[in-house]
């Protein structure tokens, strides 16, 4: 019976001493930290981890060592603890009182103080600003400019740019339809249209809302999550130390889309982040342009079909069927079919543009995520397919007008 | 209330006989009997939605059914197995044991009892029902928000929360009225003799318990009538646009929340204790310092609720408050770790099933406990949150902390309850079955967590993939092996060996003073306690 009880111990104490090589792998623990919080994150972790270890295995050997030791069928007779003098009662309960007293508030709780004040603190050496915004179920960034430190530092100013990043997996694997593809440029559900580009060494004052639910915007490697909270702004930062692509998720339930919203960052260096930054400045410019030039239906629908299946395919299906009573169908609805605009050339309430614009319960305002001439070709797009053959066009101009 | 007065309808042990019996039945071992009869069926339902979970993570992809359904089925799986499995069954346990371990007549107010009862059968339904009416078309069927209700997405919800909502509001309705009656009789109908301070602990636990539900459940009624008032009536309490905020719930739900985690474990840490002494044969260890222990949990509980949601964005000295004093729950359970294990301490153990699951509840509600440590820690739990991580860490303080401990229990009692002895062999193989597949079911699930896989996603990224199929696979096994436990409860109720009055060789206590099973009525005259 001891024997076996040593056996026990012996493999247990094994467990323990393997710990450190499991740690070191990291596909059994936290991902490769980029950032100081995560370094930081994955030291506490490791350290805690490795204490609470150690309490468990020499409690589990105490009450091995006992269940083998002290067993009825091995003859064991059961010694009744002293009554309790009141004092050796106290005393043997206050040791491990006073250990878990230390290791609380002491060994974990100090570096646990000192991890919550650099996570909580956005602002201080911050380079630059940018805004995230969570909308079912989709990510949108912002670039609120360079602070004064960030200018010093002479990086590019990205102030202006803006976009909205989705999921880009296919569809007919998200729906199951075919398999999922292992491809490890475009991982399943883990890559988007838009990835958000950061620049390596800068720490970047994140500013977190959110336009309809909770959202958590979360990257296990950054060691950063935050809610994102509609009506409020929430605040966290991250300074990604390495380029590279990183890869999460949205963590918070927000529906029925929550695992179809990942999060993909490139850290780029600097030289490589001013090229973004400009090239980027000038597709929007070049899609400002684009608002104010008169459109063929032709072009329209078949821009309208790209935004079409990027952004409302989701709820309202490629098809445009919809998935009724949540999300009603585009074809043949009365708001598709109705007129937009009223005879003084402004557009009516609950017409198709003042749904798209401004949104109603479930259905999210798209007038802060889709510029004019992706508004104008949805609306067209809607009206002249799936089913629909209304006739009419939406001018990017008119969308223009409209938001005035 | 005098004990005279409650003890003068012992004298006729008739009773109406089939469906009116349960019906209307005041006696405390009835709805003792309903009350876990209950918990088992929904115990059964919560694990078949669970086991349709598992099999569409088996494999990455969606193969069986839409993330709108799969959201559905993780909430009410989370509403059934706490509110209508656990919660029920420390309930019955409270119903048939607390009069007999004091030496009580019966519950001190039988009529609000059998009420207390009656109205979680509605309460089920509520949650459950719109699933079938989704089958018929009508509505989209269940809440789809996850089982903490967050808005704004529970105000998007369709008519699910609704049902949600008024099903908490009658499960909060017959906690409250279970918690009533429980204070009452252990104020007021102990055995003469029997102090406060010589209750046993099942008593204590259960004591603290009814306080702490007392004091929090009507909070969370309080929270989902501001978010029903905010669905329906155009209130705005948690809707930014109108002056309120989407946080304020978190704050009211988890001011219920976290104390219902000592709320559902609380009864347990109460017999625990006495099974430990029953089979080491030696009186417990440290029971007054496992009184202040449960006492001190019960204060702590309603202090720490934000550490639900360190990433919500809270304030700097909100974080450090709300960490270290989770940090400090830590601190009376670890007292009660050490009095559970220094009973055990030369003493003259055997190992019959409850036993067995008592032990293998110390160590895994061990896990649960220092994995909960861990996740106090903010920093780290901006890691930890809403992963799978966190999923792993509070199955092992619910399902092995409060399930497992509930089967110990049901090992233990069943034979005072029914007269039979359960089949000695097929209990062991259920404790090993459960064990191990719980293990295999939930470890995986850390590494899923720390790898960076959130809770709540229908599908998911490949390289989440092996570690998912395991767990699948082992969530079967431990789906499946609960049949033996239903099947060994069944034919114990119905026969087997004659259990003595006596039961167990280390058994101390009132209740195994009176015959096996025990009189309809027991205790008529009460026992004297010196």
């Amino acid at each position: 019976m001891f024997r076996q009880a040593i056996n026990r111990l012996c493999f247990s104490l094994l467990l323990l001493l393997t710990a450190p090589q499991v740690f070191a792998d990291y596909s059994w623990n936290f991902p490769e930290p980029v950032t100081p919080m995560a370094l930081d994150t994955l030291h506490v972790h490791n350290k805690f981890m490795l204490i609470v270890a150690v309490i468990f295995v020499v409690v589990l050997a105490i009450m091995i060592y006992s269940i083998f030791k002290h067993r009825k069928s091995a003859g064991y007779q059961a010694v009744a603890d002293k009554a309790p003098s009141t004092f050796s009662e106290i005393f043997w309960t206050l040791i491990p009182f006073i250990i878990l007293l230390l290791i609380d508030f002491v060994i974990m709780g100090i570096p646990a103080y000192h991890s919550v004040v650099m996570m909580e603190d956005t602002r201080n050496e911050s380079h630059l600003v940018l805004k995230v915004t969570g909308s079912q179920w989709r990510w949108q960034y912002e670039y609120m400019g360079n602070t004064d430190k960030g200018i010093e530092a002479g990086i590019e100013d990205a102030k202006g740019i803006k976009f909205v990043s989705n999921l880009s997996t296919p569809q007919d694997q998200i729906d199951g339809t075919v398999a999922p593809v292992n491809d490890p440029e475009k991982p399943y559900l883990l890559d988007v249209d838009n990835r958000l580009v950061l620049p390596v060494g800068a720490k970047v004052r994140i500013l977190m809302t959110s336009t309809d639910v909770l959202h958590n915007w979360w990257v296990p490697q950054f060691g950063s999550s935050r809610l994102a909270v509609p009506g409020f702004i929430r605040e966290t930062w991250v300074q990604v130390e390495k380029p590279g692509t990183y890869r999460g998720q949205c963590k918070e339930l927000c529906g029925k889309g929550h695992g179809y919203m990942p999060v993909v960052v490139d850290a780029l260096p600097a030289e490589e982040y001013k090229a973004w930054v400009i090239a980027k400045k000038e597709e929007m410019a070049s899609a400002d342009a684009g608002a104010d030039k008169e459109w063929t239906k032709e072009d329209l629908v078949a821009e309208g079909k790209a935004v079409y299946e990027k952004n409302c395919a989701v709820c309202h299906q490629v098809t445009g069927a919809g998935l009724p009573p949540a999300f009603p169908a585009i074809t043949g609805s009365k708001i598709s079919l109705a007129p937009i605009f009223g005879a003084d050339g402004k557009y009516l309430p609950d017409s198709h543009l003042d749904r798209v614009l401004n949104g109603k319960g479930i259905m999210p305002a798209w007038k802060a995520t889709l510029n004019d001439t992706e508004i104008a070709a949805v609306i067209t797009y809607e009206r002249n397919a799936l089913g629909n053959n209304v006739g009419d066009v939406l001018q990017p101009s008119q969308v223009k007008a409209a938001r005035q | 209330m005098s004990t005279t007065t409650v003890a003068h309808h012992d004298e006729h042990a008739d009773h109406p006989t089939g469906i009116m019996r349960w019906l209307t039945t005041t006696n405390h071992k009835d709805i003792g009997t309903m009350y876990l009869t209950f918990s088992l069926i929904m115990f059964l339902v919560g694990g078949a939605m669970i086991l349709g979970i598992r099999a569409e993570l088996f494999q990455p992809g969606l193969q069986l059914m839409k993330p709108d359904f799969y959201n559905q089925l993780i909430g009410v799986h989370a509403l059934i197995m706490i509110f209508a499995a656990l919660m029920p069954a420390a309930t019955g346990f409270a119903n048939w044991m607390i009069p007999l371990q004091i030496g009580a007549p019966d519950m001190a107010l039988p009529r609000l009892n059998n009420w207390g009862f009656w109205l979680l059968p509605p309460s089920a339904i509520l949650l459950t029902l719109p699933f079938t009416l989704a089958l018929f078309g009508i509505g989209d069927g269940a809440m789809a928000t996850g089982w903490t209700f967050y808005p704004p997405l529970s105000v998007q919800g369709g008519f699910g929360v609704d049902f949600a909502i008024f099903a908490v509001h009658l499960l909060g309705i017959s906690s409250v009225l279970g918690s009533i009656n429980i204070i009452v009789t252990l104020f007021n109908m102990r055995a003469p003799g029997m102090t406060l301070m010589k209750m046993p602990m099942f008593a204590w636990g259960w004591l603290i318990t009814a306080f702490l539900l007392i004091a929090t459940i009507p909070v969370l009624a309080g929270a989902v009538t501001m978010l029903l008032t905010d669905r329906h009536f155009g209130t705005h309490f948690f809707d930014a646009a109108g002056g309120g905020d989407p946080i304020l719930f978190q704050h009211l739900f988890w001011f219920f929340g976290h104390p219902e985690v000592y709320i559902l474990l609380l009864p347990v840490w109460g017999f625990i204790p006495q099974i430990l002494q029953t089979f080491s044969r030696k009186p417990m260890y440290g029971y007054k310092a496992q009184v202040y222990s449960l006492w001190a949990i019960g204060a702590l509980a309603v202090v720490v609720w934000a550490h639900h949601f360190f990433t919500a964005g809270l304030p700097v000295p909100a974080l450090l408050y709300f960490m270290y004093s989770t940090m400090a729950i830590s601190l009376p359970l670890a007292v009660l770790f050490f009095c559970w294990i220094k009973t055990m301490w030369r003493g003259s153990m055997s190992f019959e099933t409850p036993m067995l699951f008592t032990v293998g509840w110390i160590i895994l509600f061990g896990i649960g406990g220092l994995t909960g440590l861990v996740l106090a820690d903010v920093a780290a739990d901006a890691q930890y949150h809403n992963s799978y991580f966190v999923v792993a860490h509070f199955h092992y303080t619910l399902f092995a902390g409060g399930i497992m401990g509930i089967m110990a229990g049901v090992y233990y009692w069943l034979p005072k309850m029914t007269g039979h002895m359960y089949n000695e062999t097929l209990g062991k193989w259920h404790f090993w079955l459960t064990a191990i597949s719980f293990n295999l079911t939930f470890i995986p699930q850390f590494f899923l967590g720390l790898a960076g896989m959130p809770r709540r996603i229908p599908d998911y990224a490949l390289q989440f993939a092996e570690f998912n199929a395991i767990s699948s696979v082992a969530a079967f096994v431990l789906g499946l092996s609960q049949l033996l436990f239903v099947y060994n409860i069944i034919s114990t109720v119905k026969g087997g060996k004659k259990a003595t009055d006596q039961v167990w060789e280390g058994a101390e206590g009132l209740e195994w003073t009176l015959s096996s099973p025990p009189p309809y009525h027991s205790f008529s005259e009460q026992p004297v306690i010196k």
